[in-house]
């Protein structure tokens, strides 16, 4: 087996003597296998926290943004705070996906699945803020470059707003197309498993009829590569054009040059804490620590503490520019962050995104189940905070101090971000049950150099 | 072709339906199909197919969307209705160009992905209702399926098919 070696230093990603069967068996199980009691609780907990949300939505919708704890001077906070927050968590399932397809890292292939449905679900909670903030929902489609009514005058291209519009939407079917091409000869190997009618239809249905032809392969792979080529520059273009938001601006604080790649490695940053967080539940609830190893579970922190600590020279290099560009108002924003009323939020963004990750530089602590899930939580809390902070601070305090003010969120803002974590949990849940989590046919195709079985056999052949 | 008869081989492993490939190939048979549960490196050279211009198609639907973002924003924002936008430029594409690249980038991507995946879905004959072809459920699994057309000596096939690994072997109507 000369073309599968790999050499024995490198750690087995697949253990437990899997053979190709043992796979297909092992995806399947929870899809074939009915849901225990765990699952109808946490399911049941989230379906009303995204049912309180759409309480919510439609208390907003019904009453206008009135019933949010904006006013004239923070005219942006928790709607904008959550939109980037969720898209921010929906960059690490590309990544994961293309950016390590194009590296060969083998690692990727036990959580590329549930990387890019976590993507494509958190891009959805994402869309849904500024589609509310709208006010009128029901002409959602004007940010299309349709002509209006009484003649043809468009849309504005010169606004990141509209830029947003074109990078959200080409990412959220670009990613849901990528997702959608890799599940085929997963969903066929379900299909050609499945024994009940009904489970048969769907699969052969979702499966496109998919044949695994030796020319379809060669496709396959193409299709994947290139995907991956194309869809690299533009997950970073996302976060870029959606820091453009702010950096296009000319609020203290937000005009700053730096937010395009500081944007990009915190969005990295907190993708793979929530990747981290799903999986080391999922691994465990589904019985996939054979696919799902501490061998991934450390290069994922290993990935957050780089980020992490690129987003801490962010802030450090934010601070000098404010210091060193000689400008009053921008040094008194950062001032203000660091120091005024909203210090709290600050320190508890900067401890949480730039030390705590500073943890995982000990072995001991990265390979721990435990430890890796609480700094999962503590960073994806620290990346909201980071959004709040950049949002709220720059405006709280304006040029004309009669009209400094703080922000306090009502319940409809506390609900519509509640009901959008819920409505994660809802689709992720359902998501577990129905769909390969695995990408099976992938695992196959390293199982003889990565799989613990055939290592050791060919180590015993030398 | 005398018959529509093909002969199925199955194989377990995929190294050895490497080589089995090889072997039959160098024997003069015409392998009609090899169905596999994922993707085997070297199969299509082995097999002798085609290199895919899957990639080319892309690059070319890429440039699409490139000029069909130049074409819409100039008609858009410099042709149709130009407004005072913040000072910009928009008299002139050339200078309100920095502000369009984001469309101009997302727009190329777009219609590159987009369209290279449907095409690849049409050449490979894959679509919602669509009925697999697969002739055995296993080779989603852990089986690998040679499809050979049974020709005139089907008994030298089927020897030569045994020595070179295969766990199964069933001579059947071509669907």
């Amino acid at each position: 087996m000369g073309s599968h070696y790999e050499a024995p230093i490198r750690t087995p990603l697949v253990t437990g003597n899997k053979s190709y069967h043992d796979v297909s068996v092992d995806v399947a199980r929870p899809v074939e296998g009915r849901a225990n009691k765990h699952w109808w609780i946490v399911f049941s907990i989230s379906l009303a926290a995204f049912l309180w949300g759409v309480g919510c939505i439609i208390y907003t919708i019904s009453t206008g943004i009135g019933t949010w704890g904006l006013n004239k001077t923070v005219g942006w906070s928790w709607d904008i705070t959550n939109f980037v927050w969720w898209v921010g968590i929906g960059h690490a399932g590309t990544l994961i996906s293309a950016v390590l397809l194009l590296f060969r890292q083998k690692w990727r292939m036990g959580i590329n699945r549930s990387a890019e449905a976590m993507t494509i679900f958190a891009v959805v909670q994402a869309g849904l803020f500024p589609l509310i903030h709208m006010g009128r929902p029901w002409l959602g489609y004007w940010v299309l470059p349709i002509p209006n009514q009484f003649g043809s005058l468009w849309v504005n291209f010169n606004s990141p707003l509209l830029w947003d519009v074109f990078a959200i939407s080409t990412y959220l079917s670009v990613s849901l197309v990528f997702w959608w091409t890799g599940l085929l000869p997963d969903f066929a190997m379900l299909r050609d498993r499945a024994v009940k009618p009904f489970q048969k239809k769907i699969y052969s249905l979702v499966s496109f009829g998919w044949s695994g032809r030796a020319k379809d392969w060669q496709r396959f792979e193409e299709v994947s590569l290139v995907l991956a080529g194309l869809a690299t520059p533009l997950v970073l273009s996302v976060h870029t054009i959606v820091s453009f938001d702010f950096a296009t601006s000319i609020i203290p604080g937000w005009h700053t040059t730096i937010f395009p790649p500081y944007f990009v490695a915190g969005a990295v940053f907190s993708g793979f804490a929530m990747v981290n967080t799903l999986l080391i539940i999922m691994r465990k609830v589904c019985n996939f620590e054979d696919y799902i190893t501490m061998q991934h579970i450390e290069l994922m922190n290993l990935v957050i503490m780089i980020t992490g600590s690129i987003v801490g020279v962010a802030y450090i290099t934010e601070l000098f520019m404010a210091w060193y560009s000689g400008v009053e108002y921008e040094q008194y924003a950062f001032l203000n962050r660091a120091t005024g009323p909203y210090a709290w939020a600050y320190w508890s963004m900067m401890t949480c995104n730039v030390f705590s990750p500073q943890f995982m530089w000990i072995k001991k602590l990265r390979r721990s189940i435990i430890f890796s899930f609480i700094i999962s939580i503590v960073v994806n809390i620290g990346m909201w905070f980071e959004r709040f902070v950049i949002i709220v601070t720059s405006l709280h305090r304006d040029y004309l101090p009669s009209s400094w003010t703080m922000f306090s969120p009502t319940f409809v803002d506390i609900g519509i971000f509640i009901g959008t974590i819920g409505f994660f949990f809802v689709l992720f849940l359902l998501y577990a049950r129905t769909f390969p989590v695995i990408a099976q046919a992938e695992i196959k195709s390293i199982l003889k150099s990565s799989g613990d079985k055939y290592k050791k056999t060919s180590e015993s052949h030398e | 072709m005398s018959n529509h008869k093909v002969v199925h081989a199955f194989y377990t492993d995929d190294d050895v339906l490497l080589d089995a490939v090889k072997t039959v190939k160098d024997a003069h048979y015409h392998i009609e199909e090899v169905f596999t549960p994922f993707p085997v490196h070297g199969l299509d050279k082995a097999m002798g197919l085609a290199p895919t211009r899957l990639a080319i198609t892309a690059f070319m639907y890429g440039i699409v969307g490139l000029c069909v973002a130049t074409v819409m924003m100039n008609f858009i924002m410099i042709q149709d209705w130009p407004q005072d936008i913040g000072g910009k430029p928009s008299f002139s594409y050339i200078e309100n160009m920095p502000a369009i690249v984001p469309i101009m980038f997302e727009l190329t991507v777009f219609f590159a992905a987009h369209l290279m995946v449907i095409t690849f879905y049409m050449r490979s004959r894959l679509w919602p209702f669509k009925q697999a072809e697969n002739p055995d459920v296993r080779t989603t699994d852990d089986h690998f399926l040679m499809e050979i057309p049974a020709g005139d000596d089907v008994e030298a096939l089927q020897t030569l098919l045994k020595e070179t690994g295969a766990v199964e072997i069933n001579l059947t109507e071509k669907h």
